[in-house]
């Protein structure tokens, strides 16, 4: 009996020890090659080895997997793999009521009963706890042990491989490939022919035992179709990786070199780690001794010509504050890619949170503005670094795209795009001067107010720039009070002119006229998405638009906001975004804030949707 | 302007600007060496960028006819070392001073020092701070009184050499504004050794901390209190070059030479590649005036050591993972798993 299903979310849960990101990671695989869409999320302790077998050990990868558009991880899981007591006791809160639970029996003994707090003798896997879910009890050590008896490894080697039988369960259950798994496994494993065929083995075991197992053969199997994608080529990206490789496509196609100057942080990290890996393009990535130095490399190697950038978190845009009014004033292009996580001080450095708007919007001492974007999927932080460094390099200022540890972390497949349908990104370089040529002015401005870049190497172009208030045009050290203020115009005018190359905002579903919009920014776009939909669903008059343009907004936001009787601003933070709006439109959103080191889910905002109409 | 054919003088890397600092101070004579040196390093105008900070020092760049960046305070080295790695063609200086560099650049002056990029660190030290007008620096003398030390500086002061040296200096030298000639060669050679070479400049303030060195310029008191580093040379001082430092174990003694038990040959030879010696030659650090029993403060190149640097290990890394072919936008874009749909 196979039953259909639209959608399904997973929770691989163990302890950090169990190799649940790699068995979450391999399922996602197999599910992208099969041609489900789907949504990815890791869920882990900041702690690297927390004490085995307690809750803060549990280590938890979730995945959401349809035939359908797929836009979040899940609010709450169909299924859920627990490797231990722990692990279920940490999750099972957020299993749907119903769900199915695959226990590792093993993993409920005395002592990790007594470690996960329920105490011995008092299983929930027997004590009536879980009678309203389906649950498959499987001892899956003592299976592993068994399937691989012959393989000659070590109980130890055998027991690594308990992750891999739990995969072959779930491939079964869910009647997906084991092909895609065993290929990842013959070349990751390519210098050791033993563990290869052993995880290998696991695996097939995992597949078999369901297919000969009563307690799964009476349950039956399930089907999730492919989703109906756009034809192409696909790979799966986590945000960081796609901030990392949309910096990287942006120098090529501008024809400069990228340089990154970074110091590593939670949850931006990954950022420079795959930059890093990326000199078959060219790209010089720079770890320096802390986070000012991380951004002052990049305004030395942008001062010279490259396509710099650097990467962090709060605590880490905190520190860069200072140099970042360099950047401005020296009108140079720099690329920040703020990753945020909860804050303030170190706060929560392993959850999401979107608090960062403000010092990206306002953290600089004088007037000093930059463009700010968003990014709204772990796809989009790709597109969001490209567009970042297009209006750093043509408007010749630094640009912070905000992305969060949700959209960091997640995954999703993305479409590889052809590097035509990439935008171009024209530096505007000035050129040589010969001797009787007039002195080069550093400062004159175009009709968008912006200069030219002026690289060092060039002859007749020797200029001195700095931090000092500059004269207009010649850039000499100027005091003039009057001058002063001239210049600070012209630079705030030329980060509010990005606006001309902005896009309109598009209403992303619903009515162009109605009751409501929902009003998002970054990486809420997909737990609003879905909660607009169902609102429509139920007759609702309700719109959807997500800012990617922070600063400048996009020209036409006023227009919209007009056209809807309310307007709901849900953000996890305390409420960042409905500032700027209040005091720009004069207008009295409704906010929704929340502050838990957690995404919005769906059901949650769709609530909110309800009882506001209610009250229209 | 530069034209290629000619040489270039000191008057072809002056700016438009007119300095700005103090009459009297010690920057007008470094500014001056600096510009020859420049000149006689046969380097071109635009293949120099001159990065600095912030203080009096940092105000360099405006007035040299290089390409020129004043950042913001003690970040130089990291403006100047992003830009040697995206650049490594150019020549690249960085002017800074003690507060600078040591104060609130500390981080980042140990750091560039270790990672030895083929960088040009002019360290103007006046052991004060003289742009805000009057306070203790971290290598103002203890019991120095500023406005913000009215009962004597209870700081005990850096020593700038020992640091570099504990750093990982490649190429530390000591000189004093006042000795041009001295000051310019030993530029000179700090731009031809390939890495991060740190020169410190006794520099005179003369509003707000006049005098400070005068015990090793003072006329009559700099033969006894100076040592002047020769390469391959004998480690000889005093007016009649009558004053010797020998090791005496592990100890440095000053000895008389007109001693007739004293042999010339007993005496330390400098050897700027020996880095034991050299960094005992930096905890030469006494106060003439503290007591008799002193030994001569050491000036001229204390120090060099051929070392790989920053900018080329990264570039030898691209080229070996270029070295099939650079990466093309197509290949960036599509990784190396892909699925169709």
């Amino acid at each position: 009996m196979v039953t259909s299903k639209t959608s399904v979310s997973v929770l691989f849960a163990g302890d950090s020890g169990d190799g649940m990101q790699l068995t979450g990671t391999q399922f996602a695989n197999t599910v992208a090659v099969y041609g489900s869409d789907l949504n990815t999320f890791p869920n882990f302790p900041s702690e690297i080895r927390a004490p085995a077998g307690t809750i803060s050990g549990v280590s938890g990868f979730q995945l959401q997997f349809g035939s359908e558009s797929v836009y979040t991880p899940g609010a709450k899981f169909d299924v859920m793999i627990a490797m231990n007591a722990a692990a279920l006791k940490a999750n099972l809160k957020n299993l749907h009521h119903g769900g199915i639970i695959i226990a590792n029996t093993d993993g409920f003994d005395a002592k990790n009963l007594n470690l996960s707090g329920y105490g011995e003798g008092n299983s929930p896997l027997e004590d009536g706890t879980l009678s309203d879910y389906t649950v498959f009890e499987v001892p899956v050590i003592s299976l592993v042990r068994k399937a691989l008896a012959d393989t000659g490894l070590s109980t130890k080697n055998i027991d690594r491989c308990k992750n891999m039988f739990v995969l072959g369960i779930l491939y079964w259950l869910y009647s997906l490939p084991i092909e895609t798994t065993i290929e990842t496994l013959k070349s990751k494993f390519k210098n050791k022919q033993d563990v290869a065929d052993a995880n290998i083995k696991a695996v097939q075991a995992g597949y078999n035992f369901g297919d000969e197992t009563e307690m799964f053969s009476q349950h039956g199997r399930y089907e999730v179709g492919p989703a109906k994608k756009k034809p192409g080529v696909y790979r799966r990206v986590t945000g960081n990786e796609a901030s990392a490789i949309g910096l990287t496509a942006a120098a090529k196609k501008a024809g400069l070199e990228l340089f990154l100057g970074s110091y590593p942080i939670t949850p931006a990290s990954e950022i420079l780690q795959t930059l890093s890996g990326l000199k078959k393009w060219g790209v010089k990535t720079f770890q320096a001794e802390d986070e000012l130095a991380g951004v002052l490399t990049s305004i030395g190697a942008s001062y010279g010509g490259a396509l710099a950038a650097t990467n962090t978190s709060g605590p880490g845009l905190a520190l860069k504050s200072e140099a970042l009014g360099l950047a401005m004033i020296l009108e140079i292009p720099l690329v920040v890619i703020n990753v945020q996580r909860g804050g303030p001080s170190t706060g929560l450095p392993t959850k999401p949170e979107q608090s960062d708007l403000f010092i990206a919007m306002f953290g600089r001492h004088g007037d000093a503005p930059v463009p700010v974007i968003a990014a709204t999927s772990p796809v989009d932080c790709f597109y969001a670094a490209y567009e970042a460094s297009k209006i750093a390099v043509e408007y010749m200022t630094p640009v912070i795209c905000l992305t969060d540890g949700y959209l960091a972390l997640s995954s999703e497949p993305m479409l590889v795009p052809s590097p035509e349908e990439l935008a171009s990104i024209t530096p505007k370089f000035a050129k040589e001067r010969k001797q009787d040529d007039p002195p080069y002015l550093p400062y004159k401005r175009d009709e968008r107010n912006v200069r030219d870049w002026a690289i060092p190497g060039t002859s007749g172009l020797e200029h001195r720039i700095g931090g000092l208030e500059k004269q207009h045009e010649t850039g000499n050290v100027s005091h003039d009070p009057l001058n002063h203020e001239l210049m600070t115009k012209l630079r705030c005018e030329k980060v509010d002119r990005v606006a001309d190359i902005i896009p309109d905002l598009a209403i992303d579903n619903g009515p162009e006229q109605g009751d409501l919009l929902v009003l998002g920014w970054g990486s809420t776009y997909g737990a609003i998405k879905i909660a607009v939909e169902e609102a429509i669903k139920g007759g609702c008059s309700v719109a959807h638009a997500h800012l990617r343009h922070i600063h400048p907004f996009p020209k036409n936001l006023g227009e919209i906001l007009g056209n809807y009787k309310k307007v709901l601003m849900p953000e996890n933070n305390s409420g960042q975004l409905i500032h700027l709006i209040r005091d720009k439109f004069q207008i009295e959103p409704i906010g929704f804030s929340k502050v838990q080191g957690l995404p919005f889910n769906e059901m949650e905002i769709e609530a909110k949707i309800t009882d506001i109409l209610k009250e229209l | 302007m530069t034209d290629t054919l000619s040489k270039l003088t000191a008057k072809d890397f002056t700016s438009d600007q007119t300095p700005k600092w103090c009459p009297g101070c010690g920057d007008h004579a470094v500014l001056q060496q600096l510009k020859s040196a420049m000149a006689e390093l046969g380097l071109k105008t635009e293949e120099v960028v001159v990065v600095s900070g912030i203080g009096c020092s940092s105000r360099l760049p405006y007035y040299i006819s290089t390409y020129g960046v004043h950042g913001i305070h003690g970040r130089a080295l990291p403006v100047a070392s992003g830009l040697k790695t995206a650049r490594p063609e150019l020549s690249v200086w960085v002017g800074t001073g003690d507060g600078d560099a040591l104060s609130i650049g500390g981080n980042h002056y140990i750091h560039a020092v270790r990672r030895n990029l083929d960088l040009n660190v002019i360290l103007f030290n006046n052991e004060i701070y003289g742009l805000t007008k009057g306070q203790y620096s971290p290598t103002s003398k203890v019991g120095l009184k500023t406005v913000t030390s009215p009962n004597g500086v209870i700081d005990y002061p850096m020593n700038t050499i020992a640091l570099t040296l504990g750093s990982g200096g490649t190429f530390v030298a000591r000189v004093m504004d006042r000795d041009g000639k001295f000051m310019r060669d030993v530029f000179k050679r700090a731009a031809e050794h390939k890495g991060t070479s740190v020169v410190e400049i006794y520099q005179n303030c003369p509003i707000y901390n006049d005098g400070a060195f005068d015990v090793f310029t003072d006329r009559e008191r700099k033969p006894d209190t100076t040592l002047y580093l020769e390469q391959g040379q004998p480690l000889i001082f005093g007016a009649n070059k009558d004053k010797g430092i020998k090791l005496d174990g592990f100890n440095p003694i000053v000895v008389d030479l007109n001693n007739a038990s004293v042999s010339r040959d007993d005496l330390w030879i400098h050897d700027e590649k020996d880095m034991v010696k050299a960094n005992m030659l930096a905890r030469f650090y006494d106060d003439p005036d503290a007591s008799e029993d002193f030994l001569p403060r050491p000036f001229g190149i204390f120090y060099v050591e051929d070392r790989f640097v920053y900018e080329d290990a990264l570039d030898k890394q691209i080229e070996a993972a270029q070295a099939k072919g650079e990466g093309t936008l197509e290949e960036l874009l599509a990784g190396n798993n892909t699925w169709t749909i």
